[in-house]
Formats: structure tokens, sequence, C-alpha cells
């Protein structure tokens, strides 16, 4: 049994192609963990999967093939354990902010009293800044507030797992800033474990304890895994002005504007278990030999967690 | 510049409703001078025959808006007197009328929106059902008239039944349209919230479909004011349908004008009722 808080193991999906072609193959052979408490950040290009793993994770989707566990068990459908916060928000319209949150912790401890509900709420709203405006409904708030009542609500259910499906991809640069703070404070208090989507690599970099790095679909894979140890808590401000931030950033857009598309052909990894490569392009910046060398055997994983055989149809 | 399109807007609810009394005065002048009975005489003797019928005209009339007004305060004044079979009150006229289009209205909503709901939910139900569904849809509600009657063998309820049936079909379409257009984030939002499925339905899918239920409702109800006028000139007896068919046997115009202006504020007034309730349940994405 992995030890991992989350595994996926050789995830893949594929769409059955028209008559006689063959079937479409979005991304395959994605296998990653996740430890538990730690924030990661998936980048990749549109149409790469991004959001096929996230709604599988969340269990709204469902993989071609490949296993995901969570906790030592099976990820089957939603569930409560799993928080997501979606990019358009998905708050419901006809309630208000305050109720958009209560909605979410009246589903996850039904046997609390009203004023209970409503207090926990109150308190989750009044962390991301929304006091004043718990009585509008979405439509009267702006997509930086509804982004926050979204946020409140995930974190108030106190999932084990976060869903982050690039929640400021709609926002313009100030209000995203804010909101990334926000998310960071109300992160820090609880220490859940998340899994967010972005299109931001400053965002990612800001955020995440490791990034992801998606390659181009079809046949999409994850290519590696970045190590990010710029010391926390991190601030917007602050960040830009590490030494390593912009060995980080480099590496990071290398990879998105010049490698993303090459990498895709290779199959190598085809077949069997394999973990995204892990990074650090700040030890690699200063000593690339030795630790390409000493990374290589801990690549790749044999341990195959056991699950019920599912389809194959490799090759 | 600014300052007169401003005063040309604010105004525009006051020239709309000056423009419609003007329009009232016009057309009621014009009524009332055309269809006023020349006057007679001029002097001279009236004849033997002129005399028998009352110095009447020879071609009946239309009556004259005054004389509706004037209908229409001794209705009005005591809408609610019963002398027998042929003479009852609007008041209780409408009364009828109003028991059976809301029985009629309510049976078919309490059957409409659960199956509008199944229909919606699943596109099994909705291939199996939706060849009735079109097949039943256009047949005139009067036309189940005569199967009515005979089955249930009740004018009262025969009544009821043709309600039923033209006004259940706005309500049911209405309903799976709404429930199966519901957008897919929310349904996710009550999935990821492991929310049971009936109460999804009530807390995401039934608010969501509200206002398109609501709009099916508004429908419905015009619909079935419109049909129980002709239901209660077949079934008889009682009802503004009814009023409407005896006046005429009685060659009262005076009195299926009035009963025309009635109808229609009626309508209008349902129509209201179901709109301001439209009012509650809409929301703004």
């Amino acid at each position: 049994m992995s030890h991992a808080f989350v595994e996926v193991q050789q995830a893949a999906k594929r769409f059955p192609g028209s008559k006689g072609s063959a079937d479409l193959t979005v991304f395959e052979n994605v296998s990653f963990q996740l430890q538990k408490g730690e924030f990661v950040c998936i980048i990749g290009h549109s149409g790469c999967g991004k959001s096929t793993i996230m709604n599988a994770l969340a269990g709204l989707d469902s993989l071609s093939d490949g296993a995901m566990i969570m906790d030592g068990r099976e990820i089957d459908g939603p569930s409560l354990e799993r928080g997501v916060v979606f990019q358009n928000y998905s708050l419901l319209p006809w309630l208000t902010a305050l109720e958009n949150v209560r909605f979410g912790v009246r589903a996850r401890w039904p046997e609390w009293k009203e004023s209970q509900v409503t207090e926990h709420s109150l308190h989750y709203l009044e962390m991301v800044g929304l006091k004043e405006v718990i009585t509008r409904k979405p439509a009267q708030l702006s997509g930086g507030m509804r982004q926050r009542v979204s946020i409140a609500r995930a974190f108030a259910t106190k999932p084990e797992l976060l869903l982050l499906d690039e929640p400021f991809g709609a926002l313009d640069a100030l209000t995203r800033g804010v909101i990334q703070d926000e998310l960071l404070k109300i992160w820090s208090q609880d220490r859940q474990t998340v899994f967010m989507i972005t299109h931001d690599v400053d965002e990612a970099i800001l955020l995440a304890d490791r990034i992801f790095l998606m390659t181009n679909g079809p046949e999409a894979r994850i290519a590696e895994a970045v190590e990010i140890d710029l010391p926390r808590p991190r601030s917007r401000g602050e960040i830009v002005k590490h030494p390593h931030f912009y060995t980080l950033r480099n590496y990071l857009v290398d990879f998105l504007v010049n490698r993303a598309s090459d990498l895709r052909t290779l199959s190598q990894d085809s077949r069997g278990l394999h973990y995204p490569r892990p990074v650090n392009p700040v030890a690699e910046a200063s000593a690339p030999a030795t630790y390409h060398k000493a990374d290589a055997p801990a690549s790749a994983s044999p341990k195959l967690v056991n699950l019920s055989a599912k389809e194959k149809h490799h090759g | 510049m600014d300052r007169t399109t401003t005063e040309w807007k604010l105004s525009l609810n006051a020239r709309a409703t000056l423009l419609a009394v003007l329009l009232l005065v016009v057309g009621l002048g014009l009524w009332e001078g055309l269809e006023r009975a020349p006057v007679l005489g001029g002097g001279e003797e009236l004849s033997e025959y002129e005399l028998l019928m009352g110095g009447a005209d020879e071609t009946a009339r239309v009556p004259p808006p005054s004389a509706i007004l004037e209908r229409a305060w001794v209705e009005l004044s005591n809408p609610f007197y019963d002398a027998g079979p042929n003479d009852k009150g609007i008041g209780i006229q409408l009364g009828y009328s109003l028991y059976r289009v809301l029985t009629g209205y309510l049976m078919a909503a309490v059957i409409a929106i659960p199956v509008g709901f199944l229909i919606g939910m699943s596109p099994l139900m909705y291939r199996a059902l939706n060849p009735y569904i079109q097949v039943l849809r256009p047949i005139s509600p009067l036309a189940w008239m005569p199967l009515a009657l005979f089955i249930i063998r009740d004018a009262e309820a025969s009544a009821i039944f043709v309600i039923f049936i033209c006004s259940i079909w706005p309500m049911l379409l209405n309903t799976a349209f709404g429930v199966a257009g519901v957008r897919r984030d929310w349904v996710n939002v009550a999935r990821t919230h492991e929310l049971s499925p009936l109460k999804t339905a009530f807390k995401v899918i039934l608010p969501a479909a509200a206002p398109t239920i609501l709009t099916g409702m508004r429908i419905s109800i015009g619909i079935a004011w419109l049909v129980i006028v002709a239901a209660e000139m077949l079934v008889g007896g009682t009802g503004i349908g009814y009023f409407v068919w005896n006046e005429w046997n009685n060659l009262d115009l005076t009195s299926v004008i009035f009963a025309i202006l009635v109808i229609g504020v009626v309508g209008m007034l349902l129509d209201l009722a179901l709109s301001s309730v439209a009012r509650l349940v809409t929301y703004q994405e």
C-alpha cells in the first residue's frame, strides 16, 4: 500500500474515435502522489487534460484507465472529503453569499444547529473579507467577490483535499493578487492538501510546494514535478526578490514555451509506473550533472497498487 | 441637449397614459355617436307600426358605451344576487368559473410538475413519453368534451376535466424543459456536497428550474381562462361562459359586452397574480 495521501496511477482518458480511426488519447500514464498538507499546482497548455484529471479526482468524471486512491480508498464518485472550486464560481444564483456558504456547511454537518451553521459560515466569509456583502446574491457581486464566496464555501466544509480548477482564471491581475494572498492565509490556517490548476507561472510559484508540468495534448503526460522550496510564509511583494525566484520562473517558462510540445513524442515511459521526474531547478543550475544521476533511480517506482482489473487498451 | 432628452424620457409614462386615455375617449365617443338610435319623428306623427315597435329602429344596434356603463353599475352594485337558475349575479357566475378553472388547473399542476420533473431528469422517460405528448398536446380541449361527458357523466366535472387537460401541457413541457436545462455546474455543486437525489431535486433543481416552470404555469392559466368560457357555453347551467350565452339568448347585448369586459379583466388579474409569484422565484445569473 502506498503511504502517500493521494495516489494516482497510470490514469488515462481516451475518447472513442469515429468509425475506423483510432481512439483519441487525451492523456495517459499519468501517475503522481500528493502528500498530506501539500500545495500542488499543475500547469500545462489547454487541451492537455488538466481539468479531466481534476474532475476525476473530484469524482465528477471517470477515467478510461488507471486508479485514484485517497487515504487508502479508491475515489469513486464525489465526496465531501474533496472540495471543489470551479473557474466559473458555481454559486447558486438564487441564494445570497451567506446562504451559499451555509449550503456547503449544512451539507457537511447536517446535525448542526442553525446558529452554529451560520456562525461557522460567517467566520469563513469574514476570512475572505466579505462580511459586508453577505446578504447580496451572486449577480450583485463582482467576479472577485464571487470567487471569494466560492473559496469560503470550499474551505468552510473542511475537505481533506481541495481541488481548485483555475480559480482566478477569469479575474483581473489586481483582484487575482488580493485573492491569492487570502487563499494563502486561509490555507495556512488549516493546511489542507490542495491541488490546483493554473495557467499563471507566477501564481504557481507563489502558492505551490510542487508544480507539475504537463506536456501538450493529445497523449499528454505529466513530465516533471518542479520543487518550489522558497521559504514560507510567502507574499507577492517579497517572493520576487528571492534569489531563486527567476531561476524557477525561467525554468517553468522554458518548459512551457520550448519543451512542452517536444516531450510529447517521448514514449519511453508508455509502459510501467512512472512518477513525474522530480526537478529542482535551483539545485540543477548549480550542479546539473550530479543532480540528474542521483535522481534517475528515484523517478521510476515499481510499486503498483493492486486494484480490480479495469479495461486496458494499450497499443 | 441632455436636459431635453431626459425630460422626454421622464414624460414617456405620462405621455403613454395620455395617449391611452385619448384613444379611449375617441373610441368610446365614436361608438356612442354612431350607435345612438336616430331621433325619430322630427315633429311628424308616429305611424301605427312605429308606435307598436315603441319607436325603435328597424335594425338592432350594438348598445352604446353609456348603456354598458349603466349595466355595469347595476351588476357590480349587487354582484351576488341569486334569483333562480337563469338569473344570478355576475359575482356568482365568476365564482363558479374561477372554481372550475382553479380546480382543473391545480389538478393539472399536481400531475404535470412531478411528471415534467421525471421527463426532464431522465432521457429515457423523455423519449418514451414524448410521442404521446406530441399527439395529445395539439388536441383542442373542447374535443375531449363529449368523451368526458360520457365517461364522467357529470357536466360540472367534465368542465373541470377540460380545464385540466388543456392546462397540463404547457406546465408539463416547461417543467421538463426547465429541469433538463439546469446548469451542469449547479448539479455538480450538489454532487460534490453529497446531496441525496431528493435534496438535489428540492434544493438545487427546483429553484433553478422555477422561473421556467412558472412561465409554463402562466401560459396554462391563460389557456384555462380562455377555454372555460367555451366549455361553460357547452355544459351550461352556471359560470361566466354560460352567462354570456344566456344573455345572447335573451338578446341582451348590453350584458354580453359587459361580460366580455369582465372576462378580460379577470384574465388579466389571474396573469398578474402568477407573474408576481414568478417574480419571487426569478434569479439573475
